[in-house]
């Protein structure tokens, strides 16, 4: 029917704003969470000045990139230079579309939701290797080296996590993936030990590997501010740097809440109570508290431990608990 | 092999171990209060020898105690300070017409103030000495010290 | 891992490293040859900071000299101002009462812990952990404070003269520094188990940035840097100078000569700079701390003479050359940063650009130190 073709498109437009605000809040809130827990752990106050507890710092900042002149460095190429930060930004806002936020909230289900969230996440390694190489720059070529090889390492691992969990679940959509994860946490994925006894395991592989895909520390070996200067990002100035900044962010909520609804639950309650966004927006938060934490605490790794760790712990690892799920799967 | 495998598993276990300890460091000192002064809303207490920049003292009447020996602008290792004065009638001393003192270059190293006989000089308190222009920091030492006599209650 | 001869007449690229960039911690250019992230070859290009310091000390009194000392290195200034008045007063045969070379030590065991302190978290910012640096601060501002309290100012003391020290210590200053020492003791499992152990720390540390003790050895490079390869040479031990003798403490050797040895060394260094101290305060003598009949202008008789302390970085010297006026006729500072640095073109050859950084940061430079 016409009509609902209509309404699905009204829903789907009013559903993107909806996206796009939130993932600028996000990535507003987290530039201050990114201040503020260092902080904490620090024994600092972190910003205070503008607003109540340093509150509108964002805002301050933003009106500061955007008041800066964007700059094309000479030798530049200009065109791919500009596309870069866009490029980089819009997968991610494509990715959130497809999360299930609660039980009625979500922009659009599509039965392979899994598959097209990390097919998006694809083009975002790309754009960033584009910014790097079009800024004529070495620092920033060397990151867009980097981060290809980064990103290779590390998709191989999370796959494998994620396939080990497909067999489990026997489906792609993520809407089904958190459903069957109802009643309480005994039931999330984390802590399926029927299926493999390694489940919590393969979370960890998935958090490490999440943090590599959204380069943060300690593998932020495309920025690496004390080796690159910016890494990529060196040439950028305004807003170009901050749709950089507001993907890097973007793309942390997109990992968190990925792993939230695949090994966490979703939107269900821990304890079996009136499942809700809250339930899920908790999760979300805790996730990204934690991927904060392990920037400030650790050093950064080197471009091989990097490449180390992912071909001789995590894939090994992910293998072992593909196999140990296979087994269990064909078994039962 | 064995023992090769046996080191692999190990370095990973103790590896993580490592990681977490570190997690839980960083978590722990998050709940102390934290060590930062909000300057400028509170400040430091000040030690008894903190140098700043030179300061003239005055004697009871008033006047600057310094007798123009030059001392001071002998000691200085920057060059930085200029005396000249002289010798009123029915005044047992010398007084100081110009004690100028060129902020920029002085390395507060607090020789002059050692070099004086007649204990005139001490060091300032005051660090708040932010400005846009250099010539701020020419100061006139006389100046000064007419000023902070008029200030005193 | 080493190129083979095939790559290195492939593609390389010049890399500017500095003068501004955020690992050379202050303005040092490496000029680098790459090959990928490899390193074919580091020039480094020095001066960008040279203040004729040397040239400063031949046309001004001996005494007018001071405050320049301590702004060569001045992370641990107190140790190079004691080179400087122990060098004028062996050449003009002052003699120093007892008082005053306890307070020197003491004071200046402490300017080497904060240095050590500033040193690893400034190491940590370049291996990309932030968070260490301001644990490393919180503890370093305690030694500040107490320095501030008996010399007025924090980072570039002027506070020994020829023939003792300007002010006294007291007894808030001794209490402060015992209680600092337990402070800082009790720290130090925290910083193991947080950085020491950590794997990613380790990994970036242990067998990166060798450098053997031959090499150090054709390069001159002195103190921590010597002795994380492996060789025992420590200028308060083996040529004693000051109060040093008098005090129980021994000079950590690590024989690995890796990034992790350096930064054992130093660490090991800490804890041994805080027993000196603790036992200085034990046994300091009543007395004067100045000496009497210093004159105010400085005329040593003709002849020369060399001294050389251990600084924070390794051995600093001074030569002083008098014709018997009052300024030097010739000063010549001997750097440590200067000959520790010298090794780092040929031992970063065929490493990794964020090996390299690791190894540069390990040397413990102070740009203005090597520039002068
Ligand atoms: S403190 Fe030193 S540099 Fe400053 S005026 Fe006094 S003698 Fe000169
Ligand atoms: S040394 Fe003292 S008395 Fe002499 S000119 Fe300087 S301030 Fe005046």
């Amino acid at each position: 029917m016409p009509h609902d073709w209509l309404w699905e498109t009204v829903r789907l437009l009013l559903y993107l704003v909806g996206l796009i605000g939130f993932a600028a809040f996000n990535a507003a809130y987290l530039s201050l969470l990114e201040r503020k827990e260092p902080a904490w752990f620090q024994l600092r106050r972190g910003p205070t000045e503008a607003g109540p507890l340093g509150l509108l710092q964002p805002v301050a900042d933003g009106i500061k990139l955007l008041g800066k002149q964007l700059l094309v460095q000479g030798g530049a190429d200009v065109l791919l230079f500009k596309i870069a930060p866009v490029a980089v930004v819009i997968p991610s806002i494509m990715c959130l579309v497809l999360i299930p936020f609660s039980e009625t909230m979500g922009a659009r289900d599509i039965s392979l939701g899994l598959l097209a969230v990390y097919s998006f996440a694809a083009i975002n390694v790309l754009a960033t290797m584009l910014g790097g190489w079009a800024s004529h720059n070495k620092y920033s070529s060397i990151a867009a080296a980097r981060v290809v090889a980064q990103n290779i390492a590390y998709e191989i691992p999370l796959l494998l996590v994620i396939i080990a969990l497909v067999m489990v679940t026997h489906t792609f959509d993520l809407r089904e993936i958190v459903a069957q994860q109802a009643g309480g946490f005994w039931n999330w994925n984390v802590l399926r030990f029927g299926a493999s006894p390694l489940m919590p395991l393969a979370f960890l592989i998935y958090f490490i590997c999440m943090l590599a895909e959204a380069n943060r520390a300690p593998f932020d070996m495309v920025e690496a501010e004390s080796e690159l200067i910016a890494g990529a990002f060196t040439e950028y100035s305004g807003m170009g740097f901050g749709l950089f900044f507001i993907a890097e962010y973007v793309n942390v909520v997109v990992g968190s809440s990925i792993g939230a609804v695949l090994f966490l639950g979703g939107w269900h309650c821990p304890f079996g109570l009136l499942p809700g966004l809250h339930w899920f927006l908790i999760k979300l938060y805790l996730l990204c508290f934690a991927v904060i934490w392990v920037r400030w605490t650790f050093p950064r790794t080197q471009i091989y431990g990097l490449l180390n760790l992912s071909w001789k712990v995590l894939i090994p690892l992910a293998l072992a608990h593909l196999i140990v799920t296979a087994v269990t799967v064909k078994l039962v | 092999m064995k023992s090769d495998l046996r080191s692999y598993l190990k370095e990973i276990i103790g590896g993580s171990i490592s990681l977490l300890t570190g997690m839980w460091i960083t978590l722990r000192q998050s709940f102390r209060k934290p060590v930062t002064v909000s300057y400028p809303y509170r400040t430091l207490k000040l030690p008894e020898r903190f140098r700043g920049h030179i300061e003239l003292k005055a004697d009871e009447q008033g006047w600057a105690k310094c007798v123009v020996c030059m001392a001071c602008q002998k000691a200085c290792p920057s060059f930085c300070i200029k005396v000249n004065g002289y010798k009123p009638a029915g005044m047992p001393r010398k007084v100081a017409t110009i004690y100028i003192l060129d902020f920029t270059t002085c390395s507060l190293c607090g020789l002059c103030v050692e070099s004086c006989r007649f204990d005139a000089l001490m060091f300032s308190r005051e660090y708040n000495l932010a400005s846009f222009r250099k010539e701020d920091y020419v100061m006139d030492m006389l100046e000064r010290l007419r000023r902070r006599r008029i200030c005193r209650p | 891992m080493s190129i083979d001869d095939q790559s290195i007449h492939a593609e390389t690229f010049i890399l500017n490293l500095g003068p501004q960039h955020p690992a050379t911690h202050g303005v040092l250019r490496i000029k680098l040859t790459m090959d990928g992230e490899y390193i074919v070859d580091a020039e480094p290009v020095i001066g960008y900071g040279h203040r004729m310091h040397e040239k400063m000390g031949e046309n001004r009194s001996y005494a007018k000299f001071l405050p320049n000392a301590s702004r060569m290195d001045y992370v641990g200034a107190l140790l190079n101002t004691h080179c400087h008045v122990a060098a004028v007063e062996r050449l003009a045969g002052i003699t120093v009462p007892e008082r005053a070379e306890f307070i020197r030590v003491i004071t200046a065991e402490l300017n080497r812990v904060s240095s050590h302190l500033l040193w690893m978290g400034a190491f940590l910012v370049d291996l990309g952990a932030f968070t260490p640096l301001l644990y490393t601060f919180d503890d370093r501002e305690d030694i500040l404070d107490l320095l501030e309290s008996i010399t007025g100012s924090r980072l570039t003391y002027c506070y020994y003269r020829f023939g003792g020290v300007c002010n006294d210590i007291d007894d808030d200053f001794i209490a402060g520094t015992r209680s600092f020492i337990e402070r800082m003791r009790s720290r130090m499992p925290m910083y193991h188990s947080l950085v020491t152990e950590n794997i990613i720390f380790r990994k970036r540390c242990e067998g990166i940035g060798g450098v053997p003790a031959e090499t150090c050895r054709r390069y001159g490079a002195t103190g921590p840097v010597l002795r994380g390869s492996g060789v025992c040479y420590d200028v308060r031990r083996n040529e004693p100078y000051s109060v040093y003798p008098l005090f129980d403490f021994s000079v950590p050797v690590y024989p690995e000569g890796d990034c992790m040895a350096r930064y054992r060394v130093r660490m090991d260094e800490i804890v041994e700079s805080l027993r000196i101290v603790e036992q200085a305060l034990e046994r300091i003598p009543a007395g004067p701390v100045m000496a009497e009949k210093v004159p105010l202008i400085l005329k040593p008789a003709r002849g020369e003479c060399y001294f050389n302390v251990e600084a924070a970085r390794g051995s600093f010297g001074m030569r002083i050359v008098s014709d018997g006026l009052d300024a030097p006729y010739r000063l010549k500072v001997r750097s440590p940063c200067f000959s520790n640095f010298s090794l780092f073109r040929e031992c970063v050859r065929g490493t990794l650009l964020a090996d390299a950084l690791a190894f540069l940061g390990s040397l413990d430079l102070v740009i203005p130190e090597i520039d002068r």
